[in-house]
């Protein structure tokens, strides 16, 4: 007996090779001939390719293939062109945006004009493949909910990288390029600003976050349960009585009370994942443009309080009549 | 034979365990209380961990004190300037216990010349004078940050001619031309926890002139203060060089809610804030000064002198020597102040210090001078 395709299926099917529906007059041809892989059978569907590329998808891989060369190139030449220093110390390694000093001016190339040149075609790579998403989405006569999803995560990579920087004068505001160093970006970016955790758009940010866990997990699990009695093949379920979409109802009823639909479980995801990004970036927007130390924001609204004294009262000492600073 | 994802699972997870063995501390782990109770604010120490570090960081065996008055050290031998009203007694128990404390392989002979002990040949001798000095100065003047603990030459030297930890001028970058310039982050910084944050935060805010620590915003909407993120991360680089000088944590001193936020903060926070400008004070009129009396060879890479940071003398313990009184054997170390004689003292070193052997330039391509 076969079973239907996920990861952890055991049985692969494999029909003939077969191009999909055909493409609308106009646009590229699907690439590549297609073949199957076992490896990707056991993760999902066993037939590679063909792909559709299109001229978006070529612009799209260009501008990235810049954007990845230019950073890649500068790391490497921050360890002077030494192989094993640029792989040993990569994840240390970074492409810095310019000083604060220099503003919104445009920097000389080794000033922080690099960073400025990477970000312009990261950011036109990004955009040229949302545009290529909602094309072909439109094209195969579907929603455009994936390439609006994907534009919430555009909207925070905006606001971190053009937006705020902006708005504060300086495209030092701006994270590096580099994997440890973007990391302390953050933590260095909730020093500065007084604790993001105290930012209330963080916080929603972090709810919609952990949210859309559990509602993975819930959803997940709750398919994958009724999986032996069909339940991934739902729609074609949901108006009958015994089915496994209904178990999987009624699973939620009785544990809670209340169940999803197989339609809504989809928004209530959708919403939570693009909710976590857009709430993160309004966190990020607000963040020294309006507030310049959030723990003392929330003191002042009442959202946190100081904690009891342990050592009697503890003063800066610079604040002192005649200590030299 | 075919690759499942079972079986690469099965590889993944087994060298992650490896990897986990290896790396991690094992517990347990023993938190200690910093603030309030409840919220977490603890240091973590590692009991196998501690072990070690409490026999590297012992007291050495202090020499039984002197008789009681005698001649002064100043009456009885030639040149002594800085130690001339000690007792003759305890001079000669602090001179063989400075000989135990920092040259016990090299002797008397690292410093003094054999035969003529008053003579100031040998560059050791003129900085160790300047560094009893100093010594002095910590012990009179920084009550604030050694408190009753004290220093003596052993607080840094344990036993080695240099001390251990201390820092030159950054290293300059390795890229050129076009490519992004030297931006003295982004490589493991060994200043600061093998993170990719400046590798110097020292010569930025243990020198005079100091860059501004304080970044954090003191008001709750702006109003004006244009400390950047990139700022931040070089206060975040020496609060780690702190942090693994003193081998605790950031709640040691702060709760990390609020790290600006003194009312939120511990009264280590006030120690460390006098110990910066305790160093600060030393590099800037202790170590400086000597930078030509070193030989070449005894300085960083760029020709600046040795100087101190934080390790120097914590070497990891929150307390040096985990706080034993070492400095209360030795009262001649007391030392009277020094703060109103800096200016006088800053000349004490006699000018031109003659070239120790043996570190001549020399001469190029036989030209003549």
């Amino acid at each position: 007996m076969s079973e239907y395709q996920n990861i952890f299926t055991r049985v692969q099917i494999r029909g003939p090779l077969h191009e999909g529906v055909p493409v609308p007059r106009g646009a590229w041809n699907r690439g590549g001939t297609p073949f199957f892989s076992y490896l990707m059978g056991q993760i999902g569907n066993a037939q590679v390719g063909p792909v559709y590329l299109g001229s978006l998808g070529v612009a799209s891989l260009v501008c990235g293939f810049i954007a990845i060369e230019i950073i890649g190139l500068n790391m490497w030449a921050s360890v002077n062109w030494n192989p094993i220093l640029f792989i040993r110390d990569l994840p240390w390694l970074a492409l810095e945006p310019p000083a604060p000093s220099l503003g919104l001016s445009l920097p000389a190339l080794n000033q922080g004009g690099w960073w400025i040149m990477a970000g312009f075609f990261l950011t036109a790579s990004l955009i040229l493949w949302w545009a290529r998403m909602y094309q072909r989405a439109r094209v195969l006569g579907l929603g455009t909910h994936t390439a609006w999803a994907f534009a919430a995560a555009i909207w925070l990579y905006l606001v971190l990288g053009f937006i705020r920087p902006i708005l504060m004068g300086s495209w030092g505001e701006a994270p590096p390029f580099g994997i440890f160093p973007h990391l302390d970006w953050t933590v260095s970016f909730s020093l500065r600003y007084g604790n993001l955790y105290y930012d209330p758009f963080h916080m929603l940010s972090i709810v919609f976050l952990y949210g859309s866990v559990l509602l993975f997990a819930m959803h997940a699990a709750t398919i994958l349960a009724v999986s032996r009695f069909g339940g991934d093949r739902e729609v074609e379920q949901t108006i009958d009585r015994g089915t496994a979409s209904e178990r999987a109802a009624l699973f939620w009823r009785w544990t809670m009370g209340f169940n999803a639909t197989m339609e809504s479980i989809h928004r209530w995801a959708w919403w939570f994942a693009v909710l976590t990004p857009i709430t993160g970036g309004i966190g990020i927007l607000l963040t020294g443009t309006v507030v310049d130390n959030w723990f003392l924001w929330a003191i002042k609204h009442g959202v946190a309080a100081h904690y009891p004294h342990v050592y009697g009262p503890v003063t800066d000492p610079s604040a002192m009549q005649g200590v030299k600073s | 034979m075919r690759l499942t994802i079972p079986g690469i699972a099965l590889v993944a997870g087994f060298a992650l365990m490896i990897f986990a063995v290896l790396t991690f501390n094992h517990p347990p782990v023993r938190a200690i209380e910093r603030g309030a109770p409840g919220v977490g604010m603890q240091v973590e120490y590692n009991p196998s961990q501690l072990a070690a570090l409490q026999k590297a960081n012992m007291m050495p065996a202090i020499l039984p004190a002197a008789a009681p008055g005698g001649p002064l050290a100043g009456n009885v031998y030639k040149n002594v300037q800085v130690l001339k009203n000690v007792p003759v007694g305890s001079f000669v128990r602090l001179m063989v216990s400075m000989t135990n404390w920092i040259a016990p392989q090299q002797g008397c002979g690292y410093c003094h010349v054999a035969g003529n002990f008053a003579a100031d040949t040998k560059y050791t001798k003129v900085v160790a004078r300047r560094m009893l000095q100093m010594t002095m100065a910590v012990n009179a003047d920084y009550q604030t940050h050694v408190g009753a603990v004290g220093v003596t030459c052993y607080t840094c030297h344990r036993g080695n001619p240099v001390p251990v930890h201390w820092f030159s001028g950054p290293q300059p970058g390795m890229s050129v031309g076009v490519a992004e310039s030297d931006m003295g982050k982004n490589l493991p910084a060994a200043a600061a926890d093998f993170s990719s944050l400046p590798s110097d935060p020292f010569t930025p805010f243990l020198l005079g002139n100091p860059a501004p620590i304080r970044v954090e915003g003191t008001t709750a909407l702006p109003t004006g203060n244009r400390q950047s993120i990139k700022q931040t991360d070089w206060t975040y680089a020496l609060m780690m060089h702190y942090s693994t000088a003193l081998g605790v944590n950031c709640a040691f001193c702060h709760n990390t809610r609020a790290f600006g936020d003194w009312s939120e903060s511990t009264p280590q926070r006030v120690k460390a804030w006098y110990g910066l400008r305790m160093v600060r004070d030393l590099n800037l009129n202790y170590m400086v000064p000597l930078t030509p009396v070193f030989p070449a060879d005894q300085r960083g890479p760029l020709g600046d002198v040795a100087k101190i940071n934080c390790a120097t003398c914590h070497l990891g313990v929150y307390k040096p020597m985990f706080g034993a009184k070492m400095a209360a054997s030795f009262p001649e170390l007391e030392g009277p102040s020094q703060v109103s004689a800096t200016g006088s003292a800053l000349s004490a070193p006699p000018m031109a210090p003659p070239m120790p052997m043996g570190t001549t330039a020399p001469a190029t391509n036989g030209a003549k001078p």
